[in-house]
């Protein structure tokens, strides 16, 4: 339809809910960690260990900072998978051993895949998991929540914000309904920390999972929440050596939890300014792809949603093709865990997409190095990218046939 | 001053190459999940170092998945292999098998730390269908275990064995096919890697049905979560160049002396080395020094600029009563011994501080204690001269 716009001298990369840059700032933390200082920070027996170590209380402070809560109520994992993984079966395995005879385990259709595989994977001892559907906006419907809470229920996992979508849920509210009844309430914070405010003293959450390369810090780590007062407990999912009290053994990997450390004090310091400059970056790639593509649909709440996110359903080219004739674009269809996967995204689904809709979608995750001129080569080459709308092109191409 | 490290076993000091390619690689923006350029370059990192590791280790790529480290690995090898089956783990195993399989049955080690087959095929005779976890290497003695001859006998009863090979990978030549084990386990930082990354190696006939950590489908919907390219890049070049040195004789054999110096001294002052009589790790000694409790070792080197352990470290500094010095026999001494374990970067300098420490700690716990120097040859000490 318009002109490609001349290529960009390096990729331009607009998928910042899949991963992020680590942040050169975060490297300069993590360099010495790996090469000068390697003790193991369980070597409490000598001074190279206890430095590790005090490296390591430092970082757990940083994080526990950012998300309102107290350094012991941190427990470093390798990542938000891991921490829903011992979330979720954690706390339904501890109950169950503890005599507990409620088996429901409530979430919702459009949570990151762990999740929902966890939550599958307790169906097979015993557990009853519950999905709960979404409005077409995303949102969780509170009413649904207290509807599926009528029937004893052991937890309930909501995730923050949406992997694909960015729509935020009341994580406060549907926290309260749910600890009202009893339940426990765990909630994926992976694309939430650092993007909006979280106050986990003022939530009534027990248990929230954090990752690391979703912040500008490092792959491989990442970190759980979990309750002091009252003391939330859960089994882990591995022991050993018997670190972080048990919860979750194995060598702490100390350059990567310094990373995470100062990912999150960068994060502290700088969310407020950093979320105003990507609203704006992203109100004017929306504005711009309107003007040159009227008939584009935005998925998901305009609203309740984190500014880096815009979820775009183009109005007659597939996806795929749009990726494929933009190489300097890194953009994606759904979440990256199932990129590869030729299944259309469940979560577009959920929120009644049809399948055919579902593949002209497009998730563009703007973050804290994505430049104006990205955002205006991302906005020409999208529109230059579109195939004529049906009706309007000389080869008569039959309508997509998605109403 | 920068101490003498000699608690490699605890954690190898990173290898340059490795160093260099976790730099590199962190600067790599994607996701290896992706399907734009961003998220392939990743992918092609992670997979070339996952082929690297599956050549350099003996199995094929497609059975290699990476987890967060040793102990994942362990766990997920039992909560595979060792579903519906009776777990038999040696009295010797690592906390991350012991904790995995709290209720195994034992398998006892003769007084140098070594596995009783005998005993093994006893067990493995006559009862049910089992999982035998029989590490490589221990962390704690360096003492070898006959793992292929184990691995025959558990392939003749249709037993699965499971070998912790995270102390043994780097410091010998190993092949999980030669092994005949139908799973092996590695950790990066054991091996000079970064931490933060580990894998587990399967045989062609084993195959994880339920994973421990469940996902987004990464590693053949074996494991899920992101994986840490970065730190994987690393774990793969430090195990190449760890191969690479073990190839060069003089490189493992000059560890060797070094470690066999370090011994020599301590046992001019005393010590009695755990474990001594068996084939070992190169650079790996536990040294008792019978009276003086290992906690006390520990700090006195500490003071002198020695870093070393008592037994494993694990968790919080607690210093407890070897499980492995005990299942060797050794009574009291299982609370008397401290592991040396050197580092693939050692120095001479670093072993002559190391003995002129030794003796000076021994001498101050002695008078301290006004116990009488022992015979300064410790032949008599010794209990395992062969």
């Amino acid at each position: 339809m318009t002109k490609p716009p001349p290529r960009p001298n390096r990729p331009v990369y607009l998928d910042n809910q899949a991963t992020t840059r680590c942040d050169p700032r975060v490297l300069d933390a993590m360099l010495p960690w790996f090469s000068e200082h390697y003790g193991n920070p369980a070597s409490a027996e000598h001074r190279m260990g206890k430095e590790a170590e005090a490296a390591v209380e430092t970082a757990r402070t940083q994080i526990a900072a950012l998300i309102g809560a107290d350094a012991r109520e941190i427990v470093l994992t390798s990542g938000a998978t891991e921490s829903n993984n011992i979330a979720i079966k954690g706390a339904a395995r501890h109950a169950k051993r503890m005599g507990d005879d409620r088996r429901r385990i409530v979430t919702v259709a459009t949570e990151h895949k762990c999740v929902l595989e966890s939550v599958a994977d307790l169906a097979e001892e015993g557990f009853e998991p519950v999905v709960l559907p979404v409005r077409p906006d995303g949102l969780l419907d509170p009413e649904s929540l207290r509807e599926a809470l009528q029937v004893p229920t052991l937890l309930v996992s909501i995730m923050a914000v949406n992997n694909e979508i960015g729509v935020i849920q009341d994580i406060p509210a549907l926290a309260a309904i749910t600890k009202d009844t009893g339940a426990l309430f765990h909630t994926d914070l992976a694309q939430a920390v650092a993007k909006i405010p979280v106050d986990l003293t003022g939530w009534r959450v027990d248990l929230a999972s954090v990752s690391g390369h979703k912040i500008y810090g490092p792959k491989g780590v990442g970190a759980l929440f979990v309750r002091r007062r009252p003391r939330v407990r859960i089994a882990p999912l591995f022991s050993g050596g018997g670190q972080e009290r048990g919860l979750r053994s194995g060598t702490l990997p100390t350059p990567l939890i310094v990373g995470l450390g100062e990912a999150c004090r960068i994060a502290a310091l700088e969310m407020a300014g950093e979320t105003a400059r990507i609203a704006a970056l992203r109100d004017h790639l929306l504005t711009r792809v309107r003007e040159g593509i009227p008939a584009i649909a935005i998925n998901g709440s305009t609203g309740a949603r984190i500014p880096g996110n815009l979820n775009l359903t183009f109005p007659a080219t597939p996806a795929a093709a749009i990726m494929e004739r933009i190489p300097d674009l890194c953009v994606s269809t759904g979440s990256a865990c199932s990129s590869a996967e030729v299944e259309p995204s469940y979560v577009l689904r959920a929120l009644g997409l049809s399948d055919d809709a579902a593949a002209r979608t497009l998730r563009i995750g703007i973050g804290r190095f994505t430049s104006p001129a990205d955002i205006e080569y991302a906005a020409s080459a999208l529109m230059a990218a579109q195939d004529p709308l049906p009706g309007t092109h000389p080869d008569g191409n039959p309508p997509p046939g998605d109403p | 001053m920068f101490p003498h490290y000699l608690d490699a076993n605890a954690s190898e000091p990173i290898r340059p190459a490795a160093l260099t390619a976790t730099q590199q690689t962190l600067r790599v923006i994607g996701n290896p999940s992706s399907v734009h350029g961003a998220g392939r370059a990743a992918r092609g990192v992670l997979e070339d170092a996952r082929e690297a590791l599956a050549a350099l280790y003996g199995t094929a790529p497609r059975n290699l998945i990476f987890t967060s480290g040793g102990t994942e690995s362990d766990t997920l090898a039992i909560h595979a292999l060792g579903a519906a089956r009776r777990v038999i783990a040696a009295s010797i195993e690592h906390d991350a098998i012991r904790a995995a399989a709290p209720d195994a049955e034992h398998l006892p080690v003769d007084r140098h730390g070594v596995a009783d087959l005998e005993a093994l095929e006893r067990m493995l005779r006559d009862g049910p269908p089992s999982l035998v976890c029989l590490m490589l290497a221990n962390n704690e003695t360096g003492v070898i275990q006959p793992v292929a001859a184990a691995a025959e006998l558990c392939r003749g009863h249709g037993a699965l064995l499971h070998t912790d090979a995270v102390q043994a990978a780097g410091r010998i030549r190993l092949s999980l096919a030669a092994l005949g084990a139908h799973s092996l386990a590695i950790s990066s930082h054991k091996l000079g890697g970064p931490a933060g990354a580990g894998a587990l190696l399967l045989a062609p006939d084993a195959d994880i049905a339920t994973p421990l950590i469940s996902g987004g489908g990464q590693e053949r919907g074996r494991r899920g979560g992101t994986p840490p390219v970065a730190i994987i890049a690393g774990f793969a070049a430090a195990a190449t160049a760890a191969r690479s040195d073990l190839g060069t004789s003089s490189a493992a054999n000059a560890l060797a002396a070094l470690r066999d110096r370090a011994e020599g001294a301590a046992v001019a002052e005393g010590a009695i080395v755990c474990g001594g009589g068996a084939p070992r790790l190169a650079n790996t000694t536990c040294l008792a020094l019978p009276g003086f409790r290992a906690d006390a070792q520990v700090i006195a080197l500490d003071l002198e600029g020695i870093a070393v352990s008592a037994g494993a470290a694990c968790s919080s500094g607690k210093v407890r009563t070897s499980h492995v010095l005990t299942a060797m026999g050794l009574g009291a001494l299982a609370g008397e011994a401290i592991r040396v374990s050197l580092p693939w970067n050692t120095a001479p300098a670093d072993i002559d501080a190391f003995a002129a420490a030794y003796a000076r700690m021994a001498a101050r716990l002695r008078a301290a204690r006004a116990v009488p120097p022992l015979d300064p040859t410790g032949a008599a000490h010794r209990l395992t001269p062969d």
